[in-house]
């Protein structure tokens, strides 16, 4: 079942010209799919249009899970810098009016899920970057959303967290099995997270094409030095080029 | 030799150098005590009438806090209110800023007459209030408004309310920008208070200007220069309470 998908959409900023589209993407119950191109060529606009925090100058955004059924990760962990792990992971449930010991119990229940129940406490400039971004990841999970949208997550991470974190978000998504749209620059994370990737072309952007990777999730220990990993990565690197306008 | 100790001794070098050049040009030239009094008769006369020093520093600086509280409560209360209501904020940011450029010194002698001549206290307080207001109001507007777009970005997806976007975002996000204003509006509270009283020109009102206003009429130079001395430190030591509050503060709220 579709859980959101854009038609058509076209996003137009006064002074500055089109930013995306037409750009066509839709995602099922269960998938995960990434978005790859280079930069500026609207990635994140169009999950922020599946956020809703954003409107299309033309086209369609559909979306069956409400507000609280959504959740983002941003690039940076975005957390409360005054507020504790603990705190910050409740806040969804809190703005949504849910009683207060409830939502901390949930966002206790968690960060133990992102393996942070030590760090409740701890106030984000205590935390590691790989720490903030599991803070970040609890605070998404705590709705149980039947959509997530990761915009670069692992960007501002290193090497060994990223695939830490990588591994982690396969094993919490088949707890309950979200529709996930992970926006990347890099195609290697892009194969590994997802089982279908969609390439954009440079700005404005529109869909280059589609690789569908292994669908098996989580993935196996050493998925990375598989023949499929390997092929899936250099058929998306080839077409990047391409849709770049470069020899591949 | 250890940074820490040049870093106090230098200072303290220069400022002694300083003093001995003053007592020896004072003893050297035989300047005239009222015009010009070296150090050591200043030291004297600090000593002699540190008693009477003190309360008046006290009381000065009793005034200046009360004015603090106040303007804290009213600048506050005034941007959380303007915060909210961008018509509201272009209505007050002329009046705002026309109380802030006004010399207080133009304002003094008809406040004083508003207070009643028996009561120059409340005149100094008012008026210590007037100048306080200006940088707690603009620091908590400003952060107020400067949330972290990102953050706000988060609490349009979670669906935030008006109200839950004041209490969890604003208020928090505007703390050290508050804490900052506080920091500035006590050194001029002091000023404010300062000039009130000078203004007022009363013995009813015996702060730290008015013993310099007594000192100085009776070319009892020495006495002024000492209380100018104690108005110094008291500002310095204020100065340095708000910033340690002001850093124990924010090393609570983001936890180091």
């Amino acid at each position: 079942m579709e859980v959101a998908s854009l038609a058509a959409v076209e996003v137009e900023y006064p002074g500055r010209g089109k930013a995306l589209g037409p750009f066509d993407l839709s995602v099922e119950e269960g998938e995960i799919v990434a978005l790859v191109g280079p930069s500026g060529c609207g990635k994140s606009t169009a999950l922020r249009l599946l956020a809703g925090l954003e409107q299309p100058t033309r086209g369609t955004v559909t979306r069956t899970p409400g507000r609280g059924e959504t959740s983002v990760v941003f690039q940076s962990p975005n957390l409360m810098p005054w507020a504790s792990a603990l705190a910050n992971a409740a806040l969804p449930l809190e703005l949504d009016g849910i009683d207060k010991t409830e939502a901390r119990r949930q966002a206790a229940d968690a960060l133990a899920r992102v393996g942070l129940s030590g760090a409740a406490a701890a106030k984000p400039a205590q935390l590691s970057g790989g720490m903030a971004m599991r803070v970040s990841l609890a605070r998404a999970l705590v709705t149980e959303p039947r959509l997530l949208l990761l915009d670069e997550p692992f960007a501002a991470l290193d090497e060994i967290t990223r695939r830490d974190l990588a591994a982690d978000i396969h094993t919490l998504w088949t707890e309950t099995r979200p529709a996930v749209i992970f926006v990347t620059h890099n195609v290697e994370e892009a194969v590994y997270m997802a089982s279908r990737v969609v390439v954009m072309s440079a700005s404005p952007g529109r869909t280059f094409s589609v690789v569908p990777t292994d669908p098996a999730l989580p993935r196996p220990p050493h998925f990375r030095t598989t023949l499929e990993f390997r092929s899936a990565a250099e058929a998306i690197s080839r077409d990047l080029a391409l849709s770049m306008g470069r020899a591949a | 030799m250890n940074r820490a100790i040049i870093d106090v001794a230098a200072p303290l070098v220069l400022i002694a150098v300083l003093l001995a050049g003053w007592e020896a040009a004072c003893r050297i030239m035989a300047i005239p005590s009222y015009f010009l009094p070296p150090p050591s008769e200043i030291a004297r006369a600090a000593i002699s009438g540190a008693p009477v020093l003190f309360e008046s520093a006290w009381n000065t600086l009793f005034m200046a806090l009360k004015a603090l509280v106040v303007a804290s409560i009213l600048a506050c209360g005034v941007a959380l209110v303007v915060a909210l209501n961008q018509t509201l904020e272009k209505a007050v940011q002329p009046l705002a800023v026309a109380l802030q450029v006004t010399p207080v010194i133009a304002i003094a002698p008809q406040v004083v007459i508003w207070a009643g001549l028996d009561h120059p206290e409340r005149a100094i307080v008012a008026l210590a209030v007037i100048v306080a207001f200006f940088p707690i109001f603009s620091g908590a507007l400003t952060g107020l408004k400067a949330t972290d777009p990102d953050l706000e970005r988060l609490f349009d997806l979670y669906g935030a309310t008006r109200w839950q976007r004041l209490w969890r975002l604003r208020i928090p996000s505007s703390v050290p920008f508050v804490l900052e204003g506080h920091k500035v509006a006590g050194g001029l509270a002091v000023i404010g208070a300062v000039v009130a009283e000078f203004v007022a020109g009363s013995g009813g009102a015996q702060g730290l200007a008015w013993r310099i206003l007594e000192s100085s009429n009776r070319l009892q130079t020495a006495r002024t220069f000492a209380a100018v001395i104690v108005l110094a430190i008291m500002g310095a030591l204020l100065h340095a309470a708000l910033r340690h509050a002001e850093r124990a503060i924010l090393k609570r709220l983001r936890g180091r």
